[in-house]
Formats: structure tokens, C-alpha cells, sequence
């Protein structure tokens, strides 16, 4: 076996520029495919940390239903969660630590001579806890804030640099919406951008009533944000509220839901199915190249054992059967494919952070992707080496050493 | 007696090209010894060629019995063919054909790569080397094909054709691209070889080369047509003196 991987090196060797083109196909090949598959999880890591930044335990209930009457109006299109729903869904659903609903209003705000178009979200008092919302200064309004539809907001970070210029706290400062003047009571922690590139920061909160009396004129909710006791009751609240709204909405049994509840692993396979698309689509470009790069190691392993004719003839007159010679150039196509893998894997290793640096798309390479594509490379020599090895070991000798 | 190593009864081969069928051989009974000599001879299509492909056991009998030491070849399938090539016969080339950019010593391991059971490498080489020695080549072992003379790269080749302690030395037209001292130099390795006991069986055209064998057989349209102990042998030791003492003479003049 040493002996065949020794013969095979040389001959390789001896057409180093040759063999080095040829494993290029494997080498753009490979290097796709890992480049791809860390593109797929890398985004899809993104999208697990950005949903997991959004809270613990965290239920996200939608009003609308994605496949209405067969068009989609996507979750959200029609509010039509009352606040009587919330105020029942707080009161009869057990293990429910926060809830918040969220109505949103775009305004223009001003504070001194600045302004700014932001989104404005009405939200409960439990919402900055359920959304994990940190305070860089200040505080929470309070829940008697969302009873009397009091003008008070917090600030997220980007908004408050806008406004107000860099670190400077803007707690205990006004702000115009519609020419109501309102106190910041709180000056939101960064979260920074989420993964539909959307700034987390460039938000305002206010009481949802205060929202829904002064901005939207809203009178149901487009979501509820729930935040549950524990990972365990997770499923169990998710089929109460079910329950409760469906009862609450008079749905017949049988009916569609015209709303949603969905937990995080649910909103992160959601998002993830577009990466997944992704991902098969450049893993299936890849083959493609794969593919493409075996034919060229056959194309050359072909011209090889037409060029070294003399020497199979040579070989099986000496008495080496069909089955060595087979071996030999299958173990050269191996090598060719394999090594190319190898090269391929590297190149991969080195693009994937590039193009996190220059196009902050996240990568992540995975060892399984690196075992796989390694794999890959070496089974294409094999199956691309097979017919030209064989056509080697099919010679007859007597043909081979006549051979010019 | 011993067991022949070449023995041929009505040996046949026809050729199927296409329409035509080519009748190469058309029926030779030959036996040889252990420790002949012996040269084939015919013009191009006499079926010289034909009888050196199934002595040597690349091609079989289309009917007819072939033993070579008392194994009979027709029945063989290929992998059986090529272990009995290993095994029994050691090859010498007109064209030599030694491997290109591998060296002397490499060249002559060559048949054990494919031996079974497998010959350990620190064998190999000492086997070739002493092979490599035999033909007077030990200390050329590292050169490749490209450095060496004709004359020593067929050497090479009688080396790599003795180092499995072959039944049989086939040569196939092994002067037909040397020059004629070489030539001579090459029939002194034969006969010595031949001396130590090996059989050698050599295909040629060229007489005064048949003429350093122990028996001529003589084909002609598929047939032999003479067999018969060489006269006047020539001793390659002799020749060369022969030829210094001519080329002395033509510098002299």
C-alpha cells in the first residue's frame, strides 16, 4: 500500500502545474461548500442569539393569521387583540410572569432644535423586563403610568444620540410628540442591530395607552409579549392562551385561529427557514462545481493513462495484475481529489472570515462541514477515477507495449 | 529428464481483424530444455512475433498446448497469466523499456512490487542490487534511464528480467537498437548468464547475432521450417578482441 502511494506521489509530482489545475475544480468546489454551509450557520447562530436576546421564555402572541381566506396577511396586518384579552389572559393563565402588548405608532419627535422619525412602541410596565431591556439611566414607568395614559417614555440609545448628541443622558429631559410634550423617564442599554438589519435602538416606549390615545387612536393590539415562568410551562401556556383567545374570539372548532402564539424555538426555525433555503442553494452551486471538478480529474486522469500507456504495458508484462494497476491510478484520482479537498477546506478557512469583515454576513464553520466536504472530495475521486483506472487495468499488454 | 520449460504440441493462432482471419502460427511443436539457448528466427510476418507473445504469456493459444514448466497456459485466466509472468519469465526489450525518471535500482524492483506473497522492500533492493551486480551495473543503481547508455539501459532490463529467478529469459530483438560493439557486449551477458544454467530464448532477425545462441529455429509463414544446433558458435569474449584488433587496424592505416 506504501509502496502504491509512493508511485502515486511521483507520478503526480512529475506534472506538478497539471495536477495542481485540476485539483482547482475541487478546490473552488470545496471551498464553496464550506464557505456556504458556515454562511447557513453562522446566520442561523445569529438568528438563535438575537432571538434569545430578545428575553427568556419569551411567547409572542399575533393577531392575524398568516393563511386567512388563503391570502396572507401576515401576523400583525389586522390588531385584533383586545385589551380585554390581555386583561383576561393575565388574569386566567397560570404561569404567566409578564405580559405586555405592543402598538405601534411611527412619529416625528422633536427635542430642541432636533427631530427625528422614530417608531414609537406603546408597551406595558412588564415589557422592559420580558425583553430584557436594560437601564443606562433612569428607570421603568410605572404601571399607575399606564393606567392614567401618563406622557412619560423611555429611550433607546440610538434615538437619545440623535436627539440629544453622544452620551449625554437625556433622563428628566422633554420631548414633543404631536406637540405633547413628554418626559423621559428612562434611557435605554444598546442592543444593537437584529438580524433583518434593523436597529433595536432607534425606539421610543411609552405606556400603550398613552400610545393608543395620542398617537394610533388603536384600540386593539397587534401583539402580546409573555414572558413564562420556566422553560417546562412553556407548552402548557401556549396551549391556554390558545385556548382562552380562541374561546374569547368565539372561533368554532374547526376554524382557523385569527391569531398566533409563538415560542422562540418557533420564531427562530422561522426565520431559520430562509438560511435554510440559503444554504441549499449554494451547497447545491457547490455540487455543481463538484461535480465539475470530477469530470476534470477524470478528463486528466484519462490523458494520463493514455500517456503512460508504455508504462501500464510495461507493468502488467512484469506481472502486475489488472487489479494493481487499477489501484495505482485510482489512488493518484484519490490523492488529486483529496489533496484538492484539502486545499479546498483551507481556502474556505481563510474566506469565511473575509467576508464576515467586509460584508458582516456571520460565518461559522463547523467541524462536521470541514468532515463532509473532506469526505465529499475524496468519494469524487474514486467515483470520477473509476473508469479511467479501469480502462488502464483493461489493457492488453501486448497493445500497451506496442504502444508509441 | 526435467521437466521442459517450454513445451509447444500443434501450437495455433489465428487472428480475427475484422472479416480476415490472419493465421499467425499455423501449428509449431517446439520443446526446450532447462539451460538452452535458443534463437528465434523469421523475417516480419514469419509469426516470430506471435510465438514471443504466447512464450511469454501475454497472449494464449487460439488451440494447440503450451506448458511452460509444465504449467499449462491456455487454461489461465489474466490475473493467473500475469502471476505466472512474475513468477516464471523475465522480459528483455528491444526498446528496453525501462520506467522514465525512476532509477536503475527502482527499475529492477519493479517485478517484485507485484510479487505474492509480498517480497519485504529492505529485500527488494537487495535482490535488485545484486541482480543490478550480475549485469555489471551495481554502482550505476541511482542513475535514471536518461543518464545511461543504450547498451547499459538494456542491462538495466536484463536485470529487472532476472530478479525473480525466472524459468525463462525472453529477449525480444534486445541488440535490434544498439550499436554492434554494444550488441556484442549484450551476447556476453546472455552467454554468461546462459553458462550460469539460465534458459534464455531470444527472437531475432539478425543472424550473426543468432549465431551467439546454442540452437536456431527458423520460422518462416507461420511454420518452422529449420532447428538445428548452432556451427561455429560465436563467443562474444573473442568477437570483441576481433573487432579491438579492426578498429585498431583502420586507425593504423
Amino acid at each position: 500500500m506504501f509502496a502504491v502511494l509512493r508511485i502515486a506521489l511521483r507520478a503526480l509530482r512529475r506534472n506538478i502545474l497539471r495536477s495542481f489545475l485540476t485539483m482547482l475544480g475541487i478546490i473552488v468546489g470545496i471551498a464553496s461548500v464550506i464557505v456556504g454551509v458556515s454562511m447557513g450557520t453562522g446566520a442561523k447562530a445569529d438568528v438563535d442569539k438575537r432571538i434569545a436576546s430578545m428575553g427568556q421564555n419569551l411567547l409572542v402572541v399575533m393577531s392575524g393569521n398568516m393563511s386567512r381566506g388563503g391570502a396572507r396577511g401576515g401576523f400583525g396586518s389586522t390588531p385584533n387583540i383586545s385589551p380585554g384579552d390581555y386583561d383576561a389572559l393575565r388574569r386566567e393563565v397560570a404561569g404567566v410572569v409578564g405580559a405586555s402588548p405592543e402598538v405601534r405608532a411611527n412619529a416625528q419627535i422633536a427635542a430642541g432644535n432636533q427631530n427625528t422619525f422614530v417608531q414609537v412602541s406603546g408597551v406595558s410596565a412588564d415589557y422592559a423586563d420580558v425583553r430584557s431591556w436594560e437601564f443606562k439611566s433612569g428607570g421603568n414607568f410605572s404601571d399607575a403610568d399606564v393606567r392614567n395614559a401618563n406622557k412619560v417614555c423611555l429611550i433607546g440609545a440610538t434615538t437619545a444620540k440623535t436627539l440629544f448628541g453622544e452620551n449625554i443622558d437625556p433622563v428628566g429631559q422633554i420631548v414633543r410628540v404631536k406637540n405633547a410634550p413628554i418626559s423621559i423617564v428612562g434611557w435605554l442599554s444598546p442592543k444593537g442591530v437584529n438580524s433583518f438589519g434593523q436597529d433595536q435602538d432607534d425606539i421610543v416606549l411609552m405606556p400603550y395607552t398613552s400610545v393608543m390615545k395620542r398617537l394610533s387612536g388603536d384600540t386593539m393590539f397587534r401583539s402580546l409579549n409573555i414572558q413564562v415562568e420556566g422553560p417546562n410551562v412553556i407548552s402548557d401556556v401556549q396551549t391556554n392562551i390558545y385556548e382562552l383567545l380562541r374561546q374569547r374570539h368565539k372561533i368554532q372548532p374547526g376554524r382557523d385561529d385569527d391569531f398566533m402564539v409563538r415560542n422562540q424555538q418557533e420564531m427562530s426555525d422561522f426565520f431559520n427557514a430562509n438560511n435554510r433555503v440559503m444554504t441549499i442553494l449554494i451547497g447545491f452551486f457547490a455540487g455543481i462545481s463538484l461535480v465539475v471538478g470530477g469530470i476534470g480529474i477524470m478528463n486528466i486522469m484519462l490523458v494520463s493513462v493514455t500517456e503512460r500507456t508504455r508504462e501500464i504495458g510495461i507493468r502488467l508484462a512484469v506481472g502486475a495484475r489488472g487489479r494493481d494497476v487499477l489501484l495505482q491510478f485510482l489512488t493518484e484520482a484519490v490523492l488529486l481529489s483529496a489533496a484538492g479537498g484539502a486545499l479546498g477546506i483551507g481556502t474556505g478557512y481563510w474566506l469565511a472570515p473575509l467576508l464576515t469583515k467586509y460584508f458582516e454576513f456571520p460565518t461559522l464553520i463547523s467541524n462536521s462541514s470541514v468532515i463532509m466536504a473532506f469526505t465529499v472530495s475524496a468519494i469524487i475521486g474514486i467515483v470520477f477515477g473509476f473508469f479511467p483506472a479501469l480502462k488502464a487495468a483493461r489493457l492488453d499488454p501486448i497493445d500497451a507495449l506496442r504502444f508509441e | 529428464m526435467s521437466v521442459p520449460v517450454i513445451q509447444l504440441d500443434d501450437f495455433r493462432k489465428t487472428y480475427i481483424t475484422g472479416e480476415v482471419e490472419v493465421k499467425a502460427v499455423r501449428g509449431v511443436t517446439l520443446s526446450i530444455q532447462p539451460g538452452e539457448f535458443v534463437a528465434i528466427m523469421g523475417a516480419s510476418g514469419s509469426g516470430k512475433s506471435t510465438m514471443m507473445n504466447t512464450l511469454g504469456c501475454l497472449d494464449r493459444p487460439t488451440s494447440g498446448r503450451f506448458l511452460l514448466d509444465g504449467v499449462n497456459v491456455g487454461e489461465l485466466d489474466r490475473d493467473e497469466l500475469a502471476d505466472l509472468r512474475n513468477r516464471k519469465i523475465g522480459f528483455v526489450f528491444q526498446g528496453f523499456n525501462l520506467l522514465a525518471r525512476t532509477s536503475a535500482a527502482e527499475n529492477v524492483e519493479l517485478p517484485m512490487l507485484y510479487s505474492r506473497p509480498p517480497i519485504p522492500s529492505s529485500e527488494q533492493r537487495e535482490r535488485a542490487m545484486a541482480s543490478l551486480s550480475l549485469v555489471g551495473l551495481a554502482e550505476r543503481s541511482d542513475h535514471t534511464p536518461s543518464q545511461l547508455s543504450g547498451g547499459q539501459q538494456q542491462r538495466v532490463a536484463i536485470a529487472r528480467g532476472l530478479v525473480n529467478q525466472p524459468k525463462l529469459l525472453l529477449a525480444d530483438e534486445p541488440t535490434g537498437n544498439l550499436d554492434s560493439r554494444t550488441s556484442i557486449e549484450i551476447m556476453g551477458i546472455f552467454q554468461k548468464l546462459n553458462e550460469q544454467g539460465i534458459t534464455i530464448v531470444m527472437v531475432t532477425h539478425e543472424l550473426d547475432i543468432a549465431r551467439y545462441c546454442r540452437r536456431v529455429v527458423v520460422m518462416r509463414d507461420g511454420l518452422v521450417r529449420s532447428d538445428e544446433a548452432v556451427k561455429d558458435r560465436f563467443l562474444a569474449g573473442e568477437e570483441l578482441a576481433k573487432l579491438d584488433a579492426e578498429q585498431k587496424a583502420v586507425q593504423l592505416t
